[in-house]
């Protein structure tokens, strides 16, 4: 079966996403158990790459090309590159921090997650029952059809969105400045 | 197109083939010319010249030598994160060298996007240049880490702005559909030369330049390995063949850079349409031309690197936050009322 899917002479389906899907979706679970497991907060943050890189490849198995570049330029480009930052400005500890696990939260954290789950399951499940979403085979006009709907069914979210943003940041200047 | 047909496994490794032999010889050719003989002439002596004719070999010597060498590794360094650092940051500059475009559809991985993913994946080496300024477990490491990190950060949102302009004049994030804009434009109604974007975009062409320098950490931004300060600064702790990676994906990030700016504002692999020249012939005198365009563009990184002294810390801030975003923001302006205009 391996020898029939390297031998397709192009991208042609639905098979071969699904085998990288499941791949990626392995690793990234890895690397999500890794992200609270480790006692080392610079792995963590490397750990955390990983998770988001594999959202951003998932994206572009769904042929969702535009979100998938964002995600790498806002996650992994640039979030992850301030937690790093932040961390190594503070204290950069090399080698195991005893004080990073907490325990006594373990049964909190666990019924979040679950929670969790439950909430996101009910909603793909109650949004997606009997509808099938095509498998597309091209991305080539992705990025038009996002735009127009950002900018048109969805503008007053997006524009809130940017006041909320916009809020944020004065919000920093004037906690950070000192006078 | 001269009827091979190849199985879809065959064609991704004759394409990573093709992508690694674009990075590594250019990155050869520009050591060689620019490293090795513009410095040297520049200041008056002839630079290596024993190794091969000129010491055109010289560049096969210094792999060999740095191939032999011993991988050292601090006693206190994480392992694991220092080995990887410098294949991180060489990842993420074969990642930027495989969607530019080399002629008409030739490109060695198709995206439609290619330009967003240019800019977002060359974003990806300052995480191999935190991880490389953490694990060493040196403070002069670590702080070229930090400035690295800061300075390349501050320096994509001009490079990014730069870009807009040209987005909006071309009306696509394609670089292939870039250049055909490009190639078919003209000026005016004269179509003599097509229309290449550093004449309509000269502001943004001139802060992509300069952003383009300090994202690559030339002098006169080089804070990070600032060696007079800092050593060598992220890359101090390095040895032989990690060295050597680093070593190349400098260069390498400075040709693919180069390239990227030569395909937005020089008119990448294409010529004039009214030159007439066929789609055939393109396929071979396209990557020609994108090479020469490129190649000139580092040279014109390399001139700048080699003549301007070190700007402080707080005056590359400055210059990013107060002088080129403003700039580039009000470029986007102008551009957008006239492309409404007219």
């Amino acid at each position: 079966m391996i020898a029939a899917l390297l031998g397709a002479d192009s991208f042609t389906g639905a098979v071969p996403t699904n085998i990288a899907f499941a791949i990626v979706a392995a690793m990234m679970i890895f690397a999500a158990i890794r992200v609270v497991t480790t006692r080392n907060v610079v792995h963590a943050a490397l750990y955390l790459v990983l998770v988001l890189g594999g959202v951003g490849i998932n994206f572009l198995l769904l042929q969702a090309e535009f979100v998938a570049i964002t995600q790498f330029l806002v996650y992994v480009g640039a979030i992850v590159v301030l937690f790093l930052f932040g961390i190594m400005l503070t204290k950069a500890p090399l080698g195991v921090s005893d004080d990073l696990d907490n325990r006594k939260q373990r049964p909190i954290a666990a019924i979040v997650g679950l929670l969790m789950l439950a909430v996101l399951s009910f909603a793909l499940i109650k949004t997606w029952t009997d509808q099938k979403v095509p498998f597309r085979l091209s991305a080539a006009t992705n990025t038009t059809e996002l735009s127009d709907s950002i900018f048109s069914t969805y503008l007053i979210p997006f524009e809130v969105v940017s006041v909320l943003l916009l809020a944020a940041l004065i919000g920093a200047i004037v906690l950070a400045r000192k006078d | 197109m001269i009827g091979l047909q190849l199985a879809y496994w065959q064609e991704t490794i004759l394409r990573i083939v093709i992508g690694l032999a674009a990075l590594l010889g250019l990155t050869g050719a520009v050591v060689y010319l620019y490293l090795f003989k513009f410095v040297s002439f520049m200041q008056s002596r002839l630079g290596p010249m024993e190794a091969g004719p000129y010491g055109s070999l010289q560049l096969l010597a210094e792999v060999g030598k740095w191939l032999q060498k011993e991988d050292v590794f601090t006693e206190r360094a994480d392992r694991f994160v220092f080995a990887a650092s410098p294949f991180v940051v060489i990842l993420s500059t074969f990642m930027l060298f495989v969607v530019v475009p080399g002629g008409p559809g030739d490109e060695v991985a198709h995206m439609s996007n290619s330009l967003l993913y240019a800019l977002a994946i060359s974003a990806i080496s300052v995480l191999g240049i935190l991880m490389a300024g953490w694990s060493s477990a040196n403070k002069y490491a670590l702080l070229g880490g930090l400035r690295a990190a800061g300075q390349l950060v501050a320096y994509e949102l001009p490079m990014i702005l730069a870009v807009v302009g040209v987005v909006i004049q071309a009306g696509t994030l394609n670089l292939q559909e870039i250049v055909a804009a490009q190639s078919s434009g003209g000026i005016f109604g004269w179509g003599g030369i097509g229309n290449p974007y550093i004449l309509t975009q000269f502001v943004g062409f001139i802060v992509f330049l300069i952003a383009m320098q300090a994202e690559l950490t030339q002098t006169p931004f080089d804070m990070p390995v600032a060696e007079s300060e800092l050593v060598a600064g992220y890359m101090v702790e390095y040895t032989g063949i990690r060295f050597l990676v680093y070593f190349i994906a400098e260069f390498a990030t400075a040709v693919g850079f180069s390239a990227i700016a030569a395909t937005l504002f020089l008119g990448g692999w294409g010529l004039p349409e009214s030159w007439g020249i066929g789609r055939g012939a393109m396929h071979v005198i396209g990557p020609l031309v994108v090479i020469v365009k490129a190649v000139l563009l580092t040279g014109v990184v390399f001139w700048v690197r080699f003549t301007f002294p070190r700007f402080r810390e707080d005056q590359l801030q400055r210059l990013a936050w107060k002088f080129l975003i403003p700039i580039s923001l009000a470029n986007i302006v102008v551009t957008a009322v006239l492309k409404v205009v007219f």
